[in-house]
């Protein structure tokens, strides 16, 4: 027999439940269902009329070029974004990891990218790079190199990727670095008297014993990579040039607000939700597996 | 094959001196034990001969070859960690692999060494098993297999019984035995347990506080403990020490009015100073009433089933004593009961310096 627990009829454990459920419908559940509803609707330019046309949205969306283009150079974006600040991430903390000294004082200033807000990051970027001002594009320039990613779309892509990146190094830093510590000490020296190499040691114990940190950051990433760029894309090409930096959050905002175009947006949005979704479930189903330390 | 040999061995960490200056030879096949209570520096030291810590002052050689400055690797040691330290992600096989596959030793050799071993170990059947689908003393066997395989000249084991429950405990170390005589490997053996260093060992190292308080075999130790500290640490139930005053040209030790024990051996220099005297549970035994015997006041009997542990006082000034006794033995509370022991089997160590006299 299944022993139940009850609860009196009191009010108690409702209210203190209650904000929490009042910020989620409001600020999430309102809004995706009227994503879900705007988009079976198609709306003319002007807001007059409106009609409930099923999935006339989703079939365009899908016979679009345009849709598919940014849903590839999203791909190539989020995937180029995870590696490069988890690759990034992962070298720190490896050298993090073996300090000793002053670990603390090196650990907050690593964290510090992270406090930055998209849009300061973005700017930051974008100042360091500026095609007449930018410092870096002045290093570039002396080895005769033109940085101008206002024409050039895949500059414009690279300085993207790198901006978001940068921004997500220090949280995938501390990930990997927590990772690394709860390592058993005797491993690694096992490893050492068994005559592997620091880079050895590496690669054949650390790194698979950090797997689980490494998936879990990998789905983080790509969540980030696709749903929380657009301040840094907004300040630094506003999708551009010619569209090549414009990622599927982008295009959902440059369909609704600037083309006006309401369902279609909608529609975007509604797919999007269920990436997240799908990325969420697979990002629960695998943290549940541990590795047993033994 | 090889020897250690440890000169004037010193670590601090920072301005704390662990280990304060160790000399020791260890011969080509040795098995040594180095025990002592926890925190004193057993690990530390093993851990300089493995290369994982910086030795801070002295030389350490293996096989004549001094290695202060070598890596782990470049010290052909093995090493058995108290948490057995196997990789999580490896099968056993693969654990046991490792080594051998980093040496360039070639895929069939490595089969048949790793095969071989896992059979001496008869840990066979589990080759191709995670380290967390095995029981605690299978991951204690995996973890002396890895050790093995390598066919080092020196095994290291720190505490590697440590984490077993006590049956098996008192099997893995008859086996560890076994192993090291089969294969005659120089091992150093840690432990803060001295029934598993009596066992052992063919010398034993006690230390203390970072300092050597005795070199020698077992029999030795309990024999002549140097100081009072290794007598008191050696054996179990330990050594009784009672103050006492040495009687008239050093011939008897005399604790109250009522109570003092002949001696063996000339005192004579230390007529009349306050001593510290050593007497082993087991020594004690009972005397004949009509024979010279001293008495003691039972107040708590514990039945080993082999052997009876009395616990009582002894002379006027109730000194507490326990005596260990052959088989079933019944007393009953306050009853009193003549005792004497053998004159060469009183230890006596100076009050203030703990140094036997
Ligand atoms: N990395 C370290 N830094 C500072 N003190 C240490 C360090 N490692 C060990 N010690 C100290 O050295 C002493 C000996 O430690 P250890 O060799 O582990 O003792 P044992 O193995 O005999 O229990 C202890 O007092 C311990 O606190
Ligand atoms: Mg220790």
């Amino acid at each position: 027999m299944l022993k139940r627990v009850h609860f009196g009829p009191s009010a108690l454990p409702y209210l203190l439940v209650a904000p929490q459920i009042i910020i989620t419908l409001i600020f999430f559940i309102w809004p995706a269902s009227q994503a879900l509803y705007q988009s079976l609707l198609i709306q003319d330019a002007f807001g007059l009329s409106t009609e409930f046309v099923w999935f006339e949205n989703f079939k365009e969306l899908f016979t679009d070029e345009h849709y598919f283009g940014a849903f590839k150079r999203t791909i190539i974006f989020s995937f180029s974004v995870a590696a490069l600040s988890m690759g990034f991430a992962l070298t720190l903390a490896a050298m993090a990891d073996r300090v000793i000294k002053g670990a603390t004082t090196y650990r907050t200033l690593l964290i510090w990218p992270y406090a930055v807000a998209p849009v300061l990051a973005g700017a930051l970027w974008v100042f360091m790079l500026d095609p007449t001002l930018g410092i870096f594009t002045y290093m570039l320039g002396s080895f005769g190199y033109e940085w101008n990613h206002k024409l050039n779309g895949n500059e414009a892509m690279l300085l993207v990727i790198f901006a978001s990146a940068w921004k997500q190094v220090a949280y995938n830093f501390l990930f990997f670095l927590a990772g690394m510590q709860a390592i058993p000490k005797s491993l690694i020296e096992a490893a050492a008297i068994d005559g592997a190499g620091p880079v050895r040691r590496f690669i054949t114990i650390v790194f698979p014993l950090i797997s689980p940190t490494t998936f879990f950051l990998l789905v983080l990433n790509v969540v980030y990579a696709f749903f929380e760029t657009f301040g840094i894309v907004h300040t630094v090409t506003q999708g551009g040039p010619a569209k090549a930096t414009e990622i599927l959050v982008y295009k959902v905002f440059n369909d609704g607000f600037i083309g006006l175009d309401l369902g279609g947006s909608a529609a975007q949005s509604v797919i999007l939700m269920l990436i997240v979704i799908v990325l969420t479930v697979v990002q629960f189903r695998y943290v549940e597996r541990k590795v047993e330390y033994t | 094959m090889a020897d250690i040999e440890l000169s004037n061995v010193k670590k601090s960490y920072g301005a704390t001196d662990v280990i304060h200056g160790i000399d020791w030879h260890i011969a080509d096949g040795e098995f040594v034990v180095i025990v002592g209570p926890s925190g004193c520096g057993k690990s530390t030291l093993l851990r300089m001969i493995a290369g994982l810590e910086r030795i801070t002052q002295g030389d350490i050689a293996i096989g004549g070859q001094v290695v202060n400055k070598l890596e782990p690797a470049d010290r052909d040691i093995a090493m058995v960690f108290q948490n057995y330290a196997l990789y999580p992600h490896m099968t056993v096989y693969k654990n046991m692999a490792y080594s051998l596959k980093i040496r360039g030793v070639g895929k069939q050799e490595i089969d048949r060494r790793v095969k071989q071993v896992a059979e001496i170990l008869e840990i066979g059947d589990y080759l191709r098993r995670a380290p967390r689908q095995l029981s605690g003393g299978q991951r204690q066997r995996v973890a002396m297999g890895r050790a093995i395989v390598r066919e080092p000249s020196v095994f290291l084991f720190d505490e590697p019984l440590s984490n077993l429950d006590a049956k098996l405990r008192v099997q893995m170390r008859l086996e560890i035995k076994r192993l090291q005589e089969r294969l005659g490997i120089t091992s150093v053996y840690v432990t803060h347990d001295q029934v598993e260093a009596m066992t052992l060992g063919h010398r034993l190292m006690v230390l203390n506080n970072g300092h050597v308080e005795q070199l020698g075999t077992p029999i030795d130790l309990y024999e002549n403990p140097a100081t009072q500290f290794v007598a008191g640490f050696i054996g179990s139930p330990s050594m009784n020490f009672l103050d006492a005053t040495m009687g008239e040209r050093g011939q008897s030790v005399n604790f109250a009015a009522d109570a003092s024990l002949g001696l063996s051996g000339d005192y004579s220099d230390h007529e009349g100073k306050t001593v510290t005297v050593g007497l082993r549970p087991e020594h004690l035994e009972i005397a004949d009433p009509s024979q010279p015997h001293t008495s003691l006041n039972v107040q708590v009997v514990e039945h080993l089933g082999a052997d009876t542990l009395v616990h009582g006082a002894f002379s006027q000034d109730a000194l507490e004593l326990t005596v260990r006794l052959k088989g079933v033995q019944s007393f009953s509370r306050n009853e009193v009961i003549p005792l004497s022991i053998s004159p060469q089997n009183v230890h006596l160590f100076d009050k203030t310096t703990g140094q036997r006299l």
